[in-house]
Parts: structure tokens; C-alpha cells; sequence
């Protein structure tokens, strides 16, 4: 069984991206435009990782990893923010919450499925 | 990178719609919007576009929008103030980035300076408020990457890593296995497990941790490459990484130590608890060429359905009583499913309108009025192919009522009105079509000198004496400019006369009613779809021909003592206390076989801006029916009079009628009669003549009876 990752960005570009790369891992990916659909997706499934962006409408990525932490159900899913090198401040307020790490946009596809097999292997 | 080519056309799709939000964010920050939402916005949409960027390595609009954001993140959170100078170097801002991404698109190199004087600028705002301690952070980044660009050192390293995670490190989801892993597949690694903290199992909590590690790891990989693997539990755990060199000379350097402290302020849950503005996004993008080709197809399938209905019209429903249900549902069925595939194309005029604010904040600036703009419905939707063309006349309107309508500052305190003109866009659904109007409280027409251009144009007979609405209506007639001097603003050569024809060749029309002192008014209205459209099928001779619906008032067999006809031949119809000019489709497209005679034929009474009421003499009325519209440009060629053309439900090929060119060619017939007509047509629409032939006409119909105005708006 492939592992399943579900990817929440309200960019459609980097959504597609992030699920093209892992999908060409041997991923299965979901996705997910904020952290509000993100919580819709997770309610009727579980997945093995959560990549996130942080500044999404709705709900961003800080509060749906704190979210995410409440529930017993994922208290122990690793959860990936998606952060800019400008918002340093975001990988510890990601952290803060809850996160397991972070990556740094814009990433390369070996970038990404590195830091995606450090943290749900 | 490559793989990610594909993703660059959804990138620039979602640029498009972000740069709209942007727009529409920037003038409520300009109105003066407090809300901090609307900052977040715009922060968020840069935010994207920076990301995208960077992943398809566009490294000056990544650059670009890395500062733009920096500028944006420093608003939001209150360490720069948002004043009126900061929001204009947001807009500057924004046109920057929209000509980077525009230039990323099309693959257009720009010059490297380009918007550097504003990056400059922000660079300078942002800079100046920096506190050193970020400053320090920064130049740590930029090391960081120096240090990844080197080369990875030849021998081998032997490094000692001591590792005991904290319980945390748990709570955070990450997991010890998988570091120890990754750390394996660095080089040859010896660990061996710290046991000293292990409870009894009687004791021990699950979520707790307990082991620690000692490990040795012989690699050629740099110590930061090491670093990495516990990137993200530095602060959930003791770490002491040590370098050993290979020919075994104990360095016992302590080279990393974790402690950092973090501070976090939290704008982003500000972010999740203001008013949420923007839409959940449940859409999805789908090629416009796979929608065309299913509008294509529907369109197809209505024909057929069209065809089948005809053929099987008599046939007698007691007979074939399932056949004819079946048919009927068909019928049904097939409507219901074009007007659900037209209406994936429809799509908010919006997309237009959040381009106005803009507009006009450029142009009252240059023209020095103060002047605001109100957008009313603008989630009214229509069709995208009626969006790409609507773009153009309301920003030559919206340039027209700002320029000629409203009256400058001073002029306006003079005469007592607010010294804020008012400019209002809005949209509607109305009878099918879209309409727009564009409103302005300005000083109106001036009439006296329009009629006395007209004159000067000979746009109209010396003794004429038009309406009001009239009058009004000519600013439309070709080559007329009432601009007593060409402006910067909106005497670009183009005229309205160039508005209006655009608007009707998407048989559209547009007419202007003014009030002088108090202002005037442009509507417009337009079909919700160029794909399809309701015609009343008629027949001259043994052609069937379609008149768009929306042009046709009523129908009538008029009685002989109705009719009349003036000495130049031009033939009236008399209805209730009007007189109407007649055109008869005959004579026009030289039908052999059709009704000659009006008092026996029928009359379909049609309007338009640009002639009022018209009637056009058929031989009879076939039917109601929506048709698809084929283009005659791309399917044959330009014909005048006809507009597109439609395929029947026998197969055969019908045009569908542009009235305003039929009643020009019949002025046209009348003015080169009694001479035989033979003449050349097909320049008929540009011809200036034929305005003047049609003018004249209404001069004269005018003489003798009034000319019932077509009702507006």
C-alpha cells in the first residue's frame, strides 16, 4: 500500500506540482485549497503526512496544524508546512503548533521527496 | 525543472485571477478599507505568485515579488504604516509585477533594470525599518546557501553524534527510526542505543522518550549535509554532532549546540479569524478548447434534434404515441443540456470590471478631477467570449464620461454640485441579454454642439430638426468626435462611431441618454453568449432567413390603407399614429419568387440605436427557434446584411440577419433607384455614405410623421 499524502495549498500551481512529484514517487496524493477542505478531507479518511502552505484563505496552515494536534486521531500524522525563505518566523510558528517540518518554496522535486521521506519514510 | 513546464499554464491562469484580486483588494485599500484582511489578501496573493515563480525559476519576478511581499508582510503587521504614498507604491507595485508576469508568459526578456526603481524604492522602505537582528538573519541565509554551492569534500569524515530525543520530538510527529535511517544513508553508521533512561516496562508511558544514541558515521558528506537530517528536531532534542577527521585527530569540537528561542507573533491567525472574503475554491480548470469543442457538440445535437423534431412533425401522435413523447423529451432534454454547457462558460463580469477602479484612478489623476467609482452587479455572468470583448467599449465609455462628461473640480463647485463626480459601471440580466451601463452625474450632452458638428459633417440636413434622443445618439454616427481638442485621455482616434460597431458586429447595441446639467448615460447591451440565440425563422421567396429575437418588437399584416410611400420610394407603414420605414428582404438580397407587394406580405417590426423602428417586409413567419450560430467568416465569407449563419432543421443553411446592414443596403437601393441597382455592396458597413443615405431618410420620414424612438434602457 503506497502511503497516502494529502497536499493543501490555495495555489492550484503549486498543488499540482507538489502532487506530480510525489505522485511520480509512488504516492497517493489528496488535495485539499485551505485548511477548512483540508478538514473536510480528513474527516471520512487518514492519511500518513500532510503537506501544507501557510497563508491560505479560510483557514491557514497554522491553524489547521493546531487543528490537527487536537484531534487524537492525527496528533501523531507528520505535517509538513510549506514555508518562504522571507518568513523564517513561520518554520517556528509552524513548529509552535505543532508541525513536524517544513520546506522551503520554492523546492526542488528531489527537495521535496527528501524532506517527504524524512519525516513518513 | 523541466517537468514542471507543464504546470507554467495553470501558473499563468492562476497569476491572472490573482493579479484581478490584487486589483480589487488595492482600490478598497485606496477608499480607505481598514480591514486587515484586505492586506492579507493581497499579501497572499503576491505570496503565491513569488512561490511560482521561484519554482519555474522566473528569478526577476521571483525577486520582484519576494520584496513586493516583504513590503506587504511589513503593512500587515504594522511595522510599516499604510499611507497614501505606501498604497501607491502598492499599485506600482502591482503593475510591475503584472508586466513581469505578462513578460514571463510570452517569454519576453525584459531588461534586467526593469522596475527597479520601485523595487529600489520598496527595497528602501523595507530596509529602513528592518531590525538588526533580522538584518543578521538574512546574511545567515545567504551563507547557508554559499555554504551548499560548495563542493562536498574529498575524504571522509568521521562524525560523532550524540542524539536523545525529547518528548516533544513525539508530539511534533517525528520519529527517531526514520532520522536514524536517513542518517544511515549518509554513510556507514554504528549506533548504539543510550539505555540508561529506560524505565520498567511497568513504567513506561508510550508517548514518552526514553532511549538516546551514540553514533559514528564515516561519510564524505559535509557537516551540514549531517545537520540536516535532524533538521527538524533540533529543538526537541539533545544534539551534539562532532567532527572526527579521518587520519583520527580528535578535534572535539563542539560544533552545534541547540538552543534557539522562538518567538512567534501570529499574524496568520489573525488571518483565520477576520471576516473570510475569499471563495472556497471547488472549481476546476478545464482546457477552453474541450469546452468549446463540447459547446460545439451540443450545438451539433440541437441540429439534429431540430432535424428529427421536423421530420417527424406529422407524425399523428395516436399512432406513434411513445415515439412522439420520446421526441418531445428529446426536445426538452436537449435544451436543458445546452443551457447547462453554455453556462460553464458564463463567467462574472468581474474579471472586467475590477479593471475599472484602476482605470479610473489613473485618469482622474491625470485630468485632475476627483471622481468615484460605484460597480453595481458585478457577479452578473455571461459568456467568456462576450467577456474578452466587452473589456474595450466600457473602457472607452468609462474614458468618454471621465473626459467629456464630468465637469472639473472647480466647475462643479460653481455650479453646486459635490466637487466628486460620480461615475457608476453596473450590470444586469435583462431579458436574456446582459446589459451595462455606465452613468455619470456630469454635465450631459451638449447638444447645441453636436448639431451644429453634425451640420459641419453633413451627418444631417441643414433643416432637420431631431430629437433629443436623436441628437444624443449621433455622438455614435462615423467620424464624428465632439472633442474640441484631442486629449491625451480619450481622443486615441478611436471614435464612439468604432464602439458601436464593435458592439453591434457581437449584436450588441449601445445608445446614450443624457440629461443636460445632471449627466448622461451609456447602455449596452449584449447577448449572454455569441454561441447561440433565439431567431425568428422567416421566408422570402424560397429562402428562410433568421432575425435575432432580440431585435424584433412585433409582427403585423398591415392594411393597404397603412401603407404609404414617400417620392424617393421609400415605403411607410402606418402604425398606431407612426410612421415606419419599410425594407423589404426582396429587394435587399434581390430574392427572386417573393411577395412584391407589403399589403400582402408580413411585416416584422424591428429596432435598433441606430435607425428606431424599421419594418421588414417577409413573405411569412416560419417559426420560433434557437440556432447556433456559425460563423460565415470562417465557414465562407463576409456577406453584407448577414451577420452569421445557422443550419436548419432540414440541413440547410439559413443567415441570420444583421437588420442594421440590411436597413443600410435597402437606404442605399432607394437612393440609386430609379437606377437599376447593380452596385457593389460589400463595403457597404464601412461606408459613411450609407449613414448619411439613412439619416436622410429619417430626416425625411421625420418631415412627415414622427419617428416612434426606440425605447432604452
Amino acid at each position: 500500500m503506497s502511503k497516502k499524502i494529502l497536499a493543501v495549498d490555495d495555489s492550484k500551481t503549486m498543488r499540482d506540482m507538489v502532487s506530480f512529484t510525489l505522485k511520480g514517487a509512488g504516492y497517493d496524493v489528496l488535495e485539499a485549497a485551505d485548511g477548512l477542505l483540508a478538514l473536510d478531507a480528513l474527516v471520512s479518511q487518514s492519511v500518513d503526512l500532510v503537506i501544507t502552505d501557510i497563508n491560505m484563505p479560510n483557514m491557514d496552515g497554522i491553524s489547521l496544524v493546531k487543528a490537527l494536534r487536537e484531534n487524537p486521531s492525527f496528533s501523531s500524522t507528520p505535517i509538513l508546512v510549506l514555508t518562504t525563505e522571507s518568513d523564517d518566523s513561520k518554520k517556528n510558528e509552524g513548529r509552535d503548533a505543532g508541525a513536524t517540518g517544513w520546506i522551503v518554496k520554492p523546492f526542488e522535486p528531489e527537495k521535496l521527496l527528501k524532506v517527504v521521506q524524512k519525516v513518513c519514510g | 525543472m523541466d517537468e514542471y513546464e507543464q504546470f507554467k499554464t495553470t501558473y499563468f491562469a492562476e497569476c491572472a485571477e490573482l493579479l484581478g484580486d490584487v486589483e480589487v483588494q488595492l482600490s478598497s485599500l485606496s477608499d480607505g478599507s481598514q480591514d486587515p484582511e484586505v492586506l492579507h489578501a493581497i499579501f497572499r496573493a503576491v505570496h503565491s505568485i513569488k512561490a511560482g515563480a521561484g519554482a519555474f525559476k522566473f528569478t526577476q519576478l521571483a525577486a520582484f515579488s519576494h520584496e513586493f511581499e516583504a513590503l506587504l508582510d511589513r503593512m500587515r503587521d504594522g511595522r510599516i504604516a499604510v499611507t497614501e504614498q505606501g498604497v501607491n507604491l502598492l499599485f506600482k507595485a502591482s503593475d510591475i509585477l503584472s508586466a513581469m508576469i505578462e513578460a514571463a508568459e510570452s517569454k519576453t526578456q525584459q531588461s534586467e533594470d526593469f522596475g527597479k526603481e520601485i523595487l529600489d524604492e520598496i527595497s528602501l522602505i523595507v530596509t529602513g525599518k528592518l531590525a538588526p537582528s533580522q538584518t543578521i538573519k538574512n546574511s545567515d541565509d545567504n551563507q547557508d546557501s554559499q555554504v551548499n554551492q560548495e563542493s562536498a569534500p574529498d575524504e571522509k569524515l568521521t562524525y560523532q553524534i550524540t542524539f536523545a530525543p525529547k518528548t516533544q520530538l513525539f508530539k511534533h510527529a517525528n520519529e527517531p527510526l526514520l532520522i536514524i535511517r536517513e542518517l544511515k544513508s549518509l554513510g556507514d553508521l554504528t549506533s548504539i542505543p543510550i539505555l540508561k533512561n529506560l524505565p520498567s516496562l511497568a513504567k513506561m508511558d508510550g508517548e514518552e522518550a526514553y532511549l538516546a544514541w551514540n553514533f559514528e558515521l564515516i561519510s564524505n558528506v559535509r557537516l551540514d549535509e549531517v545537520e540536516e537530517v535532524f533538521e527538524f528536531v533540533t529543538e526537541d532534542c539533545d544534539l551534539e554532532i562532532k567532527t572526527v577527521s579521518d587520519n583520527s585527530e580528535p578535534e572535539d569540537e563542539i560544533i552545534e549546540k541547540t538552543s534557539v528561542a522562538t518567538q512567534s507573533s501570529d499574524p496568520a491567525n489573525q488571518t483565520a479569524k477576520s471576516p473570510v472574503t475569499a471563495a472556497k475554491v471547488t472549481s476546476i480548470r478545464v482546457d477552453l478548447e474541450r469546452l468549446d469543442r463540447l459547446v460545439n457538440m451540443v450545438g451539433e445535437l440541437v441540429i439534429t434534434q431540430s432535424m428529427l423534431s421536423q421530420q417527424t412533425n406529422d407524425l399523428p401522435s395516436e399512432q406513434f404515441p411513445h415515439m412522439v413523447r420520446g421526441l418531445e423529451e428529446l426536445a426538452l432534454h436537449t435544451r436543458e443540456l445546452q443551457e447547462s454547457v453554455m453556462s460553464i462558460r458564463m463567467q462574472p463580469v468581474k474579471s472586467v470590471f475590477s479593471r475599472m477602479p484602476r482605470l479610473v484612478r489613473e485618469l482622474s489623476a491625470k485630468l485632475n478631477k476627483k471622481v468615484n467609482l460605484t460597480t453595481i452587479g458585478e457577479n452578473t455572468e455571461v459568456d467568456k467570449t462576450v467577456i474578452e470583448e466587452i473589456s474595450d467599449p466600457i473602457t472607452h465609455m468609462i474614458r468618454n464620461s471621465l473626459d467629456h462628461g464630468l465637469e472639473g473640480t472647480e466647475e462643479r463647485i460653481e455650479l453646486g454640485k459635490p466637487d466628486t463626480g460620480n461615475v457608476t459601471l453596473s450590470a444586469e440580466h435583462r431579458a436574456g441579454r446582459i446589459v451595462i451601463t455606465i452613468s455619470d452625474d456630469g454635465r450631459g450632452i451638449n447638444r447645441q454642439a453636436v448639431m451644429k458638428r453634425a451640420r459641419e459633417r453633413g451627418l444631417i440636413a441643414e433643416t432637420a430638426t431631431p430629437s433629443d434622443d436623436e441628437i444624443d445618439n449621433m455622438i455614435f454616427a462615423p467620424g464624428f468626435s465632439t472633442a474640441e481638442k484631442v486629449t491625451d485621455v480619450s481622443g486615441r482616434g478611436v471614435g464612439m462611431d468604432v464602439v458601436r460597431r464593435n458592439i453591434q458586429a457581437l449584436g450588441g447595441r449601445v445608445s446614450i441618454q443624457s440629461t443636460p446639467g445632471k449627466g448622461s448615460r451609456f447602455t449596452m447591451t449584449l447577448p449572454l453568449t455569441l454561441a447561440v440565440m433565439d431567431g425568428m425563422i422567416v421566408q422570402a421567396g424560397g429562402d428562410k432567413y433568421v432575425i435575432p429575437i432580440p431585435n424584433i418588437v412585433e409582427s403585423l399584416r398591415p392594411a393597404k390603407s397603412s401603407l404609404k410611400r414617400l417620392p424617393t420610394g421609400q415605403s411607410l407603414v402606418h402604425i398606431r399614429g407612426h410612421y415606419v420605414p419599410l425594407c423589404s428582404l426582396h429587394r435587399v438580397f434581390n430574392i427572386n419568387g417573393a411577395i412584391t407587394d407589403p399589403a400582402e406580405a408580413l411585416v416584422v417590426l424591428v429596432e435598433s440605436e441606430e435607425f428606431g423602428t424599421t419594418g421588414i417586409v417577409v413573405d411569412e413567419l416560419i417559426g420560433q427557434q434557437q440556432v447556433v450560430i456559425k460563423s460565415l467568416e470562417s465557414n465562407y465569407k463576409p456577406v453584407p446584411g448577414i451577420s452569421a449563419a445557422t443550419i436548419l432543421g432540414n440541413g440547410k443553411v439559413a443567415p441570420i440577419l444583421d437588420i442594421e446592414a440590411i436597413y443600410r443596403i435597402s437606404q442605399q437601393e432607394l437612393r440609386n433607384s430609379p437606377v437599376p441597382d447593380d452596385s457593389d455592396h460589400s463595403d457597404v458597413s464601412e461606408n459613411v455614405q450609407d449613414s448619411l443615405a439613412s439619416k436622410e431618410a429619417a430626416t425625411l420620414a421625420a418631415q412627415n410623421a414622427e419617428i416612434p424612438t426606440p425605447s432604452i434602457g
